[in-house]
């Protein structure tokens, strides 16, 4: 076992840059001068730890988080499940993965969304779980809708899901979506096409998981996530100071 | 095939959206029932030694508008300098609706590893691509030694990630995203 170590640097040409005009919100929400690089202090390399004590069982079952005891939101019943994995291609176990989610109608849960699709009495619209030891993690829900925004006069979002990640240091913290396979919205989308590298587009793609759906019962979807991985500390020869 | 790297790519980064609440603070945005907490409400327990503090800031944009979409995550040291155990030292705030306020109450830190007392502070919202890092340090602490701090090419923004001392244990600390005193922010 090695020793907690820094971060491979983080790659910025797969992730989108800060000002995209594509997507206007970030005009006026994006730093002008450069990041200042900082090398990993105990900082950085640290992070908090979640465990199994710190969510329920069913905190990752949107079909029944929320619902009315017998009844069920409306929707297609799917199944979200996956790996956390580090650049190392090693499994990130005990972390902790929060989600959230339009409606099947599109509607967010949020007095700020007024869509015309209602809200539906039986959706909270979120959830939360902790990998376990292989980096493993699953939900239950109902694929969201896709739904209008405000930039252009006529966008859509593709249907998604919002993920948070922790990982096991401040520094790997990640908020990202998840797109579903042949979602005709996803090229047209100026928020996933902030992100300018097509296969890291593909990354963040759901992948239908026939193997995985429950027959008569719900469809499957595959999403893996990656978080930064540690460099090794092989003959490392450390300067002072950080 | 051999002598393949094997390296995976991060996931790229999405904006957290203007729901985010829904997933990180839905007792905040009166969603009450699946979580009976919000996570990262209380960085420390009540009897954790050390002198209490409140953080109070605003996240402004490039127009000077202040942000009530955004979420902020804290991550810091306790009063003797050390992380942890568990998710100790973690806080989590949503900025108000209304007036775009967050508002923290803990414990200052300890110096760690030769730098000055701070809290790495991550921002996310609406509108911002990847989630910003930067760090908060203190009025009146010694920085002289800081490492960031003093190697700082431009010594006129370091001001920027010194929250005010407002006196009786209480500190100002606002962002600005971009503009003029735009705070500096970190590729760590
Ligand atoms: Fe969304």
């Amino acid at each position: 076992m090695m020793k907690p170590g820094e971060f491979h640097q983080r790659d910025r040409d797969i992730h989108p840059p800060a000002l995209t005009p594509g997507y206007k919100t970030s005009v006026a929400r994006s730093p002008r001068y450069s990041l200042i690089s900082l090398q990993n202090s105990v900082s950085e390399i640290t992070g908090p730890v979640f465990g199994h004590n710190d969510v329920d069982a069913g905190d990752n079952d949107l079909l029944t988080n929320y619902a009315k005891a017998g009844q069920s939101p409306i929707g297609e019943r799917i199944i979200l499940h996956g790996r956390v994995l580090d650049e190392n291609a090693r499994p990130v176990p005990n972390t902790l993965v929060e989600i959230w989610q339009a409606n099947a109608g599109g509607r967010y849960r949020h007095k700020k969304d007024t869509y015309l699709a209602p809200i539906d009495p039986n959706f909270g619209g979120c959830g939360r779980t902790v990998t376990d030891e292989n980096g493993y993690f699953y939900f239950r829900t109902v694929k969201p809708g896709a739904y209008p925004w405000r930039n252009y006069v006529n966008n859509w979002r593709p249907a998604h899901i919002h993920v948070s990640v922790f990982g096991t240091a401040f520094v790997q913290r990640l908020i990202t979506q998840c797109y579903f396979e042949g979602d005709p919205f996803i090229p047209l989308c100026p928020i996933v096409q902030t992100i300018p590298d097509a296969d890291a587009i593909d990354q963040l793609t759901a992948k239908l998981d026939l193997k995985a759906t429950i027959p008569l019962d719900t469809v499957a979807y595959r999403f893996d996530i990656i978080l930064r991985g540690r460099r090794s500390t092989l003959f490392e020869n450390r300067l002072e100071g950080n | 095939m051999v002598q393949q790297l094997g390296y995976l790519p991060e996931s790229a980064s999405q904006t957290a959206g203007p729901y985010v609440h829904i997933g990180c603070t839905p007792n905040f945005v009166g969603i009450h029932g699946i979580y009976a907490e919000d996570l990262g409400a209380t960085p420390f327990p009540e009897d954790a030694p050390g002198q209490r503090i409140t953080l109070t800031g605003v996240v402004r944009d490039g127009l000077g508008k202040t942000l009530n979409d955004v979420m902020v995550e804290f991550w810091q040291a306790d009063a003797q300098g050390r992380y942890g155990p568990g998710a100790q030292g973690f806080a989590r705030r949503a900025s108000n609706f209304e007036t775009g306020e967050w508002e923290l109450k803990t414990i200052k830190p300890g110096a760690v590893a030769g730098m000055a007392p701070h809290i790495g502070v991550w921002v996310v919202a609406r509108g911002i691509n990847i989630g910003l890092q930067t760090r908060l340090y203190f009025e009146g602490d010694d920085h002289s030694k800081d490492p960031l701090l003093t190697r700082l090419e431009h010594q006129n923004r370091r001001d920027t990630l010194i929250a005010r001392d407002t006196g009786n244990g209480t500190y100002r600390f606002d962002i600005c995203l971009q503009g003029d005193g735009e705070t500096v922010f970190l590729d760590m």
